[in-house]
């Protein structure tokens, strides 16, 4: 078991004849994934990496049917792609794309949410299972197949907290970038809610940062609804509040979003606290020999 | 990206919100000709900065004659401010905006910012404005009111009403503020804010609804399609190495330690300065040097990196995700050569081809500290600090 993707995952590339799409497209072949196709508006009837090119999703969809995207399309037009994915009954959209404007996203996750879709991302590594499939721009090689679930927001966070249960021989489940943005498609508890579904995942590491209330959403969730143990580690802890520009981003935090508020509420919830970034693995080691 | 005033007030004009007749001046000359046009016999004096707090810094003046507007402007213009709002250096005053006078009854409190709980645009509204609104929300939150806008419908005649009754409007200023409302939202989306504040938002002496104020911040992944937006743009508010990263695709952050970090992704960034200060260090800066550590990159991160004479040593955290740490570690020495590093550099490189990155790192026969552990790296750098 594992969640969102596995090796019989038929994935549809969006963007699929661009430099970034072709590079990490010919990794995700090598790693295994079921790659089915892609489409290049323009480009419909071609063959890239072996596989056929569409003008249209609903092309796609008729010739090879798909069941998840992925999307590497420059930022100006991630909304048009995602909802063409969404619109055309793809279940699993990950968008790797980063620089989306907000206001896009708002559209984007009001109609995604109507649907009942899933949308991971924009501006995330997208989503591995070890040994099965690989839907984004990760290192292949710092993972093994095991038992931890790693949800981070930021992409080379999730590297180290995947490289360190990797050291330690714990190999993961699936690992999942929700991204940083502030309108991310899912959030850390859409993640946590298939964690707790999946009968490989022994255990959660939860990769936060400051900023918005993310972290403090998910603890209160985790406390009441999640049996396995989480470790998390949150960055930031030593970033200056920095310059601003009047009050109201302050006000709608309410006075949260620090990483002390984080740590605090996480730890309140029961949720296993690594100090520091090097030594998630450890921590993770320590709660399951307990 | 943030604006100043005069461009807030002038995107407000434009969306026919009701805003003073002013002038923008960059030479004090100018200052009698502007209080001319404007007309009348008593006028405020601005100092535009990018930051909030100005009233009480002396940045905001009342005169009484042109005399007084030209004395203001000689005493402000291309010096610095210095607010509650910003660092202790202040932020550069490179023009001044004159306005008419408008005689205040009462002040209030609108803005607009992106709800991520709602994941909509969110209007807070407040009857007590002026003041520090922040104390406000904590202390009397009763005196608040939170109204998300859907960005697809827009906003309509009760969600008015229902932040006119917070704001304690009549019904004619509640009549008023129903259109305000909207071409408020309308800009928001139109111009891909992230941020609008009006504060104070005032009832005039007349009892009219009147924006006194306009603090806009816009959307820096819109600013691509908002190219009358890009034109405001004034590089003298920010840092300049700030300025200088972000030409450069390089996002940096100027700090007050003296270990200069260059990592890949902002998350790690973030992870890396804790690290320094886990073990009794303090970071000069945060810079994401981005997902493909290049050469031209890497060279770019250490000029700006040094440019900070406060730094003693440069850690530089890269995990190598698709791009090989033999090759960064190649463009690790040649950008060090080019710039011509003459501080210890301690290197940790993980990722795909980390232990022969490492090993090129050690046969450079320069002076860089090669360590794969983050935490053994990290330390050195503190050690190497001191």
């Amino acid at each position: 078991m594992s969640i969102l993707v596995n090796k019989d995952t038929r994935v549809i590339v969006q963007g699929f004849t661009g430099s970034q799409a072709t590079l990490h497209s010919e990794q995700a072949i090598e790693y295994g994934t079921n790659i089915v196709g892609g489409i290049t508006p323009g480009k419909g009837g071609q063959t890239h990496l072996g596989q056929p090119v569409f003008d249209t999703m609903e092309e796609a969809k008729k010739v090879v049917n798909p069941n998840a995207s992925l999307i590497f399309v420059p930022a100006p037009f991630c909304k048009d792609s995602i909802l063409e994915a969404a619109e055309s009954g793809i279940e699993l959209i990950i968008c790797i794309t980063e620089g989306v404007p907000t206001l896009d996203m708002l559209d984007v996750k009001k109609r995604v949410d109507e649907l009942g879709i899933t949308l991971i991302g924009p501006n995330c590594p997208g989503v591995i299972t070890p040994g099965e499939a690989k839907l984004g721009i990760m290192p292949a090689s710092i993972h093994m197949p095991g038992s931890i679930g790693i949800i981070s927001r930021s992409g080379t966070l999730t590297y180290e907290a995947v490289k360190q249960t990797t050291d330690l021989g714990l190999g993961q489940s699936s690992c999942v970038g929700i991204g940083g943005d502030p309108i991310p498609g899912s959030s850390f508890i859409d993640i946590l809610k298939l964690f707790e579904k999946d009968d490989q995942t022994k255990a959660i590491v939860m990769v936060g940062e400051i900023g918005g209330t993310a972290e403090e959403d998910a603890a209160e969730y985790i406390k009441n609804n999640i049996s396995k143990p989480v470790i998390s580690y949150i960055a930031g802890q030593t970033a200056p509040a920095g310059k601003r520009m009047g009050h109201a981003g302050a006000i709608i935090a309410g006075g949260k979003g620090t990483a002390a508020d984080k740590i605090l509420k996480l730890k309140e919830c029961g949720v296993h606290i690594a100090d520091n970034l090097v030594e998630i693995g450890a921590k993770v080691a320590e709660v399951l020999n307990k | 990206m943030n604006l100043h005033e005069f461009q807030g007030k002038a995107l407000f004009a434009e969306y026919d919100l009701p805003v003073s007749n002013g002038k923008v001046i960059y030479d004090a000359e100018d200052a009698l000709k502007a209080c001319r046009d404007i007309g009348g016999s008593k006028w405020v004096v601005k100092a535009q900065v990018h930051a909030g707090g100005r009233g009480k810094s002396g940045g905001v003046q009342l005169v009484d004659t042109p005399d007084d507007a030209i004395e203001f402007a000689k005493k402000w213009l291309g010096k610095r401010l210095v607010t509650y709002q910003t660092d202790s250096k202040g932020q550069l005053v490179n023009s001044i905006l004159i306005e008419e006078c408008t005689d205040i009854d009462k002040e209030l409190y609108l803005s607009a910012v992106i709800d991520r709980d709602s994941k909509r645009v969110v209007f807070i509204g407040s009857s007590e404005g002026g003041v520090n609104i922040e104390e406000v929300a904590k202390n009397t939150p009763e005196k608040i009111i939170y109204e998300p806008i859907d960005p697809l419908s827009g906003a309509q005649g009760f969600q008015a009403r229902k932040i006119a009754k917070v704001l304690k409007l009549d019904s004619t200023q509640t009549k008023q503020f129903t259109p305000m409302l909207k071409n408020f939202m309308k800009l928001f989306v139109e111009k891909d804010l992230s941020l609008l504040e009006i504060n104070p938002l005032v009832i005039t002496s007349g009892g009219n609804l009147h924006c006194l104020d306009a603090k806009i911040n816009i959307d820096a992944n819109a600013i691509y399609r908002q190219p009358q937006i890009a034109d405001m743009h004034d590089p003298s508010q920010e840092d300049p190495r700030e300025a200088e990263a972000a030409k450069n695709d390089l996002s940096y952050v100027s700090l007050d330690g003296n270990i200069g970090c260059m990592v890949n992704g902002a998350g790690l960034a973030m992870g890396t300065m804790d690290t320094i200060k886990y073990f009794g260090g303090n970071p000069a800066n945060f810079l994401d040097v981005g997902g493909t550590a290049t050469q031209e990159r890497v060279s770019k991160a250490f000029k700006i990196i040094l440019d900070d004479p406060e730094v003693k040593v440069v850690l530089v955290n890269i995990f190598g995700g698709i791009v090989r740490c033999d090759l960064i570690a190649e463009g690790v020495i040649a950008a060090i050569e080019e710039v011509g590093v003459e501080i210890p550099v301690v290197v940790r490189l993980e990722g795909n081809n980390a232990d022969l990155g490492s090993e090129i790192l050690s046969q450079a026969g320069i002076k860089i500290e090669s360590i794969n552990n983050l935490g053994d790296a990290a330390k050195k750098a503190v050690e190497l600090a001191k």
